[in-house]
């Protein structure tokens, strides 16, 4: 036990079997730990199954699958594939889509929750925002399906409060869901409402750990509470807000399926056809799966390559990485 | 902290504005919530000519009687019910012991084990080879293509290993060893009772999770009677397929079925929100805590 032990701290690399590893001191490891390795099995084999086959299936984006010769059976194809999906007009639609939609929604909905991050810091008055931080949060707990059918019902043509308030003012009623144009605003704002606050919290923690003497000396110095949050709030929430900056643009190409899926109507499809919702029409709704793997193929190398990027960016202007 | 210096003008303007600011993102935050609980309950047909605002007109409660009459919805709910309590507990099967084996410094091939894990944080098969996976194992309409897929999100069990191995002390466990405590045992009877805050955590992240989700369910259930709740909504709010039986028998006027039609999405949101609304006031907590725990990074 106590051999074992003296080993473990310096263990990251020299424990593997090898030539090297007393098999004395590994079995009498193995009889007073097995019990650890048992409670990772579960949670290894769940990931083997549905992460790491899948992963292996991959290659039928280079196959022909039919069922009657299955994954590893179907004959090789290549590239035949990707080059169908680059050459096709859904390639530029599907593509320009994802990248706009979540390029837009990076652009407002990461600044807004550090907006109000910092108001709620500087809110007078406790109870309030408590009031104000419980609200704000709640709409994140709210399920897909209800909030694309409030949005839904919110914007209908003649019956909807969004339509009867335009009205109300004297505008002509704007059929929101119909019209392609409007569908990027609809999703960016709904994601705006629904996860501001909840973002904000991150932001919050960062601002509590600042150190309130910074904040009483500014005040003794003078400092206004604009050049507070300017001097002291703002540069103590920046090394996360770099961080997640860098991560969401890491995952700028996979937006969610669900979302978009949920908002599509037949005649705003021409914005709302992203990559993930055609691998799903491509791969289960019309069953060709080797064409619809390779586009989720595709989405999924490109997602990779911007991480690994934007990861390495990160480590060299800021010094902290995911890894 | 400020207390014997008199906050200037500008600083009582700044709050002023901030005070102000902060309530209209209350309000449109809270609005639309409330508009929706007021329009369930007030008569269709003002709700649809915009004469409902600022409370319900018009009390009426037709539509939830119709909603809870509903077979397909009762039964998704009893479905999402078993999805939720059944995936929940799978979850925390295999994430608490997985967690609490990580968070051992005494772990040989951590390593290995942490790059094995994180790895399916970056990458994945996608929509396509893992739902050939299901389909090969026969899951495909069945209770465990629902919970069995996302039975541990590795996000979660880092969350959870972070938590024990800031709460529990080494020599606790050398203690424990010293008298002769197997692992299970002083995981069963010393973790776990130290560990409540994160097994509240947990069953709050996987519980919303799967209470909420209908992706899974779109993919891997096709037979209406296993539906979840959230299919079902999803046909009746996204696709404005209502129940016909819900609206027809007694409701001769076809203007009115339409409205009527509106009403029972505005009550099924609520009903279906219930679970959580009951919860949310006193667990919030709890959420943002695990948020926190999240953040560290470790």
């Amino acid at each position: 036990m106590k051999a074992a032990q003296a080993a473990a701290p310096s263990g990251g690399k020299k424990h593997r079997t090898g030539p090297g590893l007393n098999p004395k001191r590994f079995w009498s490891y193995m009889k007073g730990h097995y019990w650890l390795y048992l409670f990772l099995l579960p949670a290894v084999l769940y990931l083997i199954i549905f992460h790491y086959v899948p992963l292996y299936g991959v290659q039928i984006a280079f196959r022909d699958y039919s069922p009657k010769f299955g994954i590893t059976g179907s004959p090789w194809v290549g590239l035949e594939h990707f080059k169908v999906f680059i050459n096709s007009y859904f390639f530029g639609e599907t593509f320009r889509n994802t990248l706009l939609l979540s390029l837009f929604t990076l652009v407002f909905s990461f600044p807004v929750p550090i907006i109000l991050a910092l108001l709620l810091n500087q809110m007078p008055g406790k109870r309030y925002r408590r009031v104000v931080q419980t609200v704000t949060y709640a709409p994140y707990f709210i399920s897909m399906v209800v909030i694309c059918g409030m949005i839904r019902i919110f914007l209908a043509p003649s019956s909807g409060l969004v339509n009867n308030l335009i009205t109300m003012f004297g505008g002509q009623s704007i059929n929101f869901m119909g019209e392609p144009g409007w569908f990027r605003t609809i999703y960016v704002v709904s994601g705006v409402w629904q996860n501001t606050g909840w973002n904000a919290i991150i932001y919050l923690a960062a601002l509590s750990g600042v150190s309130p003497e910074l904040h009483e000396a500014a005040v003794v110095d003078g400092a206004s509470k604009l050049q507070r949050i300017w001097h002291i709030d703002i540069p103590s929430i920046l090394p996360t807000a770099m961080i997640l900056l860098i991560l969401n643009a890491g995952s700028l190409m996979s937006v969610g399926f669900e979302k978009a899926f949920l908002l599509q109507t037949g005649s705003n499809i021409s914005t709302s056809e992203i990559i993930s919702t055609y691998v799903y029409k491509a791969g289960i709704e019309s069953q060709r799966y080797s064409y619809a793997a390779a586009v989720g193929l595709f989405n999924s190398v490109i997602n990779l390559v911007l991480l690994l990027v934007m990861n390495a960016v990160s480590k060299k202007t800021t010094k902290s990485s995911l890894w | 902290m400020k207390s014997h210096i008199r906050p200037s003008r500008g600083d009582r303007i700044f709050d002023l504005v901030t005070l102000l600011l902060l309530t209209l993102v209350l309000l449109a935050v809270a609005y639309p919530l409330y508009f929706v609980v007021i329009a369930s309950l007030s008569d269709p047909m003002l709700v649809a000519n915009g004469e409902v605002w600022l409370w319900p007109k018009n009390f009426s409660i037709e539509a939830y009687t119709k909603v809870l009459g509903d077979e397909h919805i009762v039964g998704g709910f009893l479905n999402s019910l078993k999805y939720t309590v059944l995936g929940t507990a799978i979850n925390l099967v295999v994430t608490l012991p997985c967690a609490y084996a990580m968070s051992r410094r005494d772990l040989k091939g951590k390593g290995i084990f942490t790059t094995f894990f994180l790895i399916t944080m970056f990458v994945s098969g996608g929509m396509i080879p893992t739902f050939m996976v299901v389909r090969n194992l026969h899951l495909l309409n069945t209770t465990w293509a629902m919970v069995l897929p996302g039975a541990m999100s590795v996000f979660n069990m880092i969350i959870a290993r972070t938590f024990f191995q800031s709460t529990i002390p080494d020599e606790l466990r050398e203690a424990a060893e010293i008298d002769g405590c197997s692992i299970p045992r002083f995981f069963v009877s010393v973790v776990l009772p130290l560990s409540k805050a994160i097994i509240v955590i947990l069953v709050l992240y996987y519980g919303v999770g799967h209470w909420n989700s209908y992706y899974n369910a779109m993919l891997y259930i096709t037979d209406r009677v296993r539906f979840p709740l959230q299919l079902v909504m999803r046909g009746i709010l996204t696709q404005n397929q209502i129940p016909a039986n819900m609206i027809q028998a007694d409701v001769d006027l076809v203007q009115h079925r339409q409205y009527l039609a509106e009403q029972i999405k505005y009550a099924l949101i609520i009903i279906s929100s219930l679970p959580l609304l009951v919860i949310y006031p006193f667990l919030q907590k709890y959420f943002i805590k695990g948020v926190m725990i999240g953040s560290l990074k470790g």
